[in-house]
């Protein structure tokens, strides 16, 4: 929102203004209100570990963040790029292997990628789309410049509170967006919906049945399942409410059984199918694989993508852009130590207390070490993990994540945050303008996951002043 | 006619068991209202009606097991707070939130957000009792459940699933307006053939009361007869709480989600419940009474539990079998 030098932004003086014109505790005010609107509408998250069915608010704040119209368009031909270089990388992965053979990334990293899925090769999705939906991080380090910090490919949550928030804060706080062009997001769920449903095959006839698979209500991201699914208007289905015969998917209804034709699966590629993947998983559906490789239903995202979520594989993604489409990357990846080359892992031990050390398969913020806030006994906790099993560890330079003006208590302080645009690639590829900026509430903290004290603004992606704003999309 | 895609079986049910866990939640509000009101009335060597709701609820060995005395506070924790009493409101009121949640795409927003408010609402009186009274957090549930009752009507299309939400609040409806007829008939009944006492008129306007349905009652029968009230609760058509208004609107329900016409039947639920329908039509109040009310009423109750039995066989749950023929009939 300022300058290095303390200037403020040009983008966020009106916002500045109107905050500063409120009256005491006005801020305050709203924000209590939003709050106390969150735990009614029950937009909530169930917390893992706690007492099952534990749910609490992810915590909201009310100031909300802002992105100029220039930049946001830069990111946007950036994120463009990248998931069309990722998705010929996984396709190639689950094909020809070219890649491989051309030696720009070694086998040896793929082989044993934990998210790579053999039982996927030679599959042929719709259209060659494996990515269908995406949660790109992004962060921003003192340098003013942002990175891409994960690619989350495989089934990224947080979209329905970007929908929420914004909802929240036109309930809330009205006042703010006077005098402001404010790209809209309410669009995504047709967005969506559209992308699925070009999905199905043509034998679906006009309107194909689509359905939302969920783990089930006490999943951590149940609210977003049951959001989405209403605001698309399809069927929330978990996998007891399916049924595989003669590799076509039914789904059982008080009519009897359907036939479904696309499956917006919100359950890992682990736990789809017990008969390809996990025996012991009670979630997914047995035979749904088969379905899928028979081309009688569409999986979105297609499973194995998750091979380029692993972080050793996304060092290799600005190589991917310049291999398969022979463009430069636009946004640049965080520079990555790779611990399995020798020379790399030897600055890794040598700079523990610098850098921030990441298990290969993790999400989530957790198997992570962050270097400057560590005791010496966690380091050496992680030089031993590195020795033993190197391929597992990638290590990062601790980013200084821009801050942003956070309500806390009644002050306003800055806190850290990053920012997760999702992609749509459908027929084309379609960034939904802003996203979900996660802030760390705590002071200081780096770790903006909402299951270790972080929480969410809005996100505000400035229309061009030159162009009109269509709100009606 | 555009038809919805048919509903998913668990989701039915879900539905189905949120409607009736709400209408209990009420329904036992409303029973403890008004039984708080009666004991202010009545003298004080009569003042102990708290057994009487332990019966209604059918719940009167656990309660026993856990308090023993029915005395107004144990009886007051049993039926509003008390966690393992799966039929307190509390329990109710959980048990309808945690399926609605498992609907929420099904169910309309507003919906939703009502069932979580009266969750939280009286969680929150559970685990900090306030300032508000017993009358006040009673009072409110009940408006809460009425609302509820009316946001479902103005918000969410009456389609499949709609039917199964009335179809589950009817059957509950009726089930408790014969329990409590049941219950009350059976204490009051020596002293309708003996001398009255004066107190006789209070409790019968309490029995009304506690189905709503004291204002309409006088409106139809005006003076309090034990023989009109009977005919009012069991026999009237228009009353929304009076038996046979409940199982008409269950049985026409129960028709919109098979397709069958009503009259005729393809499922034995149908069947049954046109037995139950045809039995309502057919009875009158003075052969009832003559022939034992309570004898009637049981197996009033008897039916329509097999009636929510056969449902949940007949549409709910999806058998092998099933399964192959469907998947080779439909499309």
């Amino acid at each position: 929102m300022f300058h290095k030098d303390g200037r403020v932004r040009d983008e966020a003086r009106l916002l500045l203004e109107t905050l500063a014109s409120l009256e005491d505790g006005e801020l305050q005010r709203c924000q209590v209100a939003a709050e106390r609107l969150l735990l009614q509408m029950g937009i909530t998250f169930n917390v893992y570990g706690d007492t099952a069915g534990a749910e609490k608010i992810f915590p909201f704040d009310l100031i909300p963040r802002i992105v100029g119209a220039q930049e946001w368009e830069w990111v946007e031909r950036g994120l463009q790029q990248r998931i069309r270089g990722l998705n010929e990388f996984i396709d190639d992965i689950y094909h020809d292997q070219r890649i491989l053979k051309d030696k720009i990334i070694p086998e040896e990293v793929i082989r044993t990628a934990s998210s790579y899925r053999p039982q996927c090769h030679g599959i042929n999705p719709p259209q060659r789309v494996w990515c269908h939906i995406t949660g790109t991080d992004l962060v921003r380090h003192s340098d003013g410049q942002i990175y891409v910090l994960e690619d989350n490919l495989r089934v990224p949550s947080g979209v329905s509170y970007v929908l929420e928030n914004r909802d929240l804060m036109k309930r809330t706080f009205p006042q703010v967006f006077e005098g402001l062009h404010i790209r809209p997001v309410d669009i995504y769920p047709s967005k969506l919906l559209e992308t699925l449903e070009a999905l199905a095959s043509p034998s679906a006839g006009e309107k194909p049945t689509v359905v939302l698979l969920t783990p089930g209500m006490y999943n951590s991201a149940y609210f977003e399942h049951s959001f989405l699914a209403q605001q698309m208007g399809i069927q929330l289905v978990e996998g007891r409410d399916l049924a595989v015969q003669d590799k076509v998917v039914w789904m059982r209804t008080t009519k009897g059984l359907r036939k479904v034709d696309v499956i917006y699966r919100r359950i890992d590629d682990d736990f789809l199918d017990p008969e390809v993947f996990r025996k012991d998983s009670l979630l997914g559906v047995p035979g749904l694989m088969e379905a899928y490789r028979a081309s009688n239903v569409a999986l979105a995202n297609a499973p194995g993508n998750g091979v380029a979520d692993d972080k050793v594989v996304y060092a290799y993604v600005p190589d991917m852009i310049r291999y398969y489409l022979s463009e430069e990357p636009i946004l640049p990846n965080v520079p990555t130590f790779l611990c399995w080359r020798d020379k790399d892992r030897k600055h890794v031990l040598e700079n523990l207390d610098k850098l921030v050390v990441k298990a290969a398969n993790e999400a989530g913020g957790y198997g992570m070490l962050i270097g400057p806030h560590s005791t010496t006994e966690q380091r050496e906790q992680f030089a031993r993990k590195i020795n033993a099993n190197p391929r597992n560890y990638i290590a990062q330079p601790t980013l200084a994540l821009s801050r942003v003006p956070t309500l806390i208590d009644d002050k306003v302080e800055g806190r850290h945050v990053d920012l997760r645009p999702y992609i749509l690639y459908g027929k084309d590829i379609h960034v939904l303008p802003g996203g979900l900026t996660r802030v760390a509430l705590r002071k200081g903290s780096l770790v903006v996951n909402s299951s270790q004290g972080g929480g969410s603004k809005d996100t505000w992606v400035l229309a061009d002043s030159g162009k009109a704003v269509s709100h009606d999309q | 006619m555009i038809s919805e895609t048919p509903l998913l079986s668990r989701v039915a049910d879900s539905v189905y068991w949120m409607a009736r866990y709400i209408e209990r939640a009420e329904n036992v509000a409303r029973f403890i209202e008004v039984n708080l009101h009666l004991q202010l009335d009545l003298p004080l060597q009569e003042v102990n009606q708290w057994q009487p709701l332990i019966d209604t609820s059918g719940d009167s060995e656990s309660f026993q097991k856990q308090y023993g005395e029915a005395t107004e506070d144990n009886v007051i924790q049993f039926l509003a707070f008390n966690a393992e009493n799966l039929n307190s409101i509390y329990s109710c009121l959980r048990a309808a939130r945690e399926n609605a949640r498992s609907v929420r795409e099904t169910i309309s927003s507003e919906m939703w957000e009502q069932v979580n408010s009266m969750y939280l609402q009286i969680q929150m009186q559970r685990v900090t009792p306030g300032d508000e009274s017993l009358h006040e957090l009673l009072r409110g549930i009940r408006l809460a459940c009425h609302m509820f009752q009316g946001v479902t009507d103005a918000t969410m299309s009456h389609n499949e699933a709609w039917h199964f939400l009335n179809l589950g609040r009817m059957m509950e409806r009726a089930d408790k307006t014969s329990r409590i007829l049941d219950v009350k008939y059976f204490i009051l009944l020596p002293s309708t053939t003996g001398v009255g006492t004066p107190y006789d008129d209070l409790h019968w306007a309490a029995v009304l009361k506690s189905v709503s349905g004291f204002e309409m009652y006088r409106k139809k029968f005006g003076r309090i007869s034990p023989r009109n009230i009977v005919d009012f609760l069991l026999m009237d058509h228009q009353f929304p709480r009076a038996i046979r208004h409940c199982v008409g609107s269950a049985e026409e329900s129960l028709h919109a989600v098979t397709g069958t016409p009503v009259g005729s039947f393809q499922y034995p639920s149908e069947q049954l419940m046109g037995v139950l329908s045809a039995e309502l039509n057919s009875t009158d109040v003075p052969r009832v009474i003559h022939s034992g009310l309570h004898e009637y009423l049981d197996g009033l109750q008897t039916k329509m539990n097999a009636v929510g039995h056969d449902l949940l066989k007949d549409l709910f749950l999806w058998g092998p079998a099933d399964r192959a023929i469907s998947a080779g009939a439909s499309r």
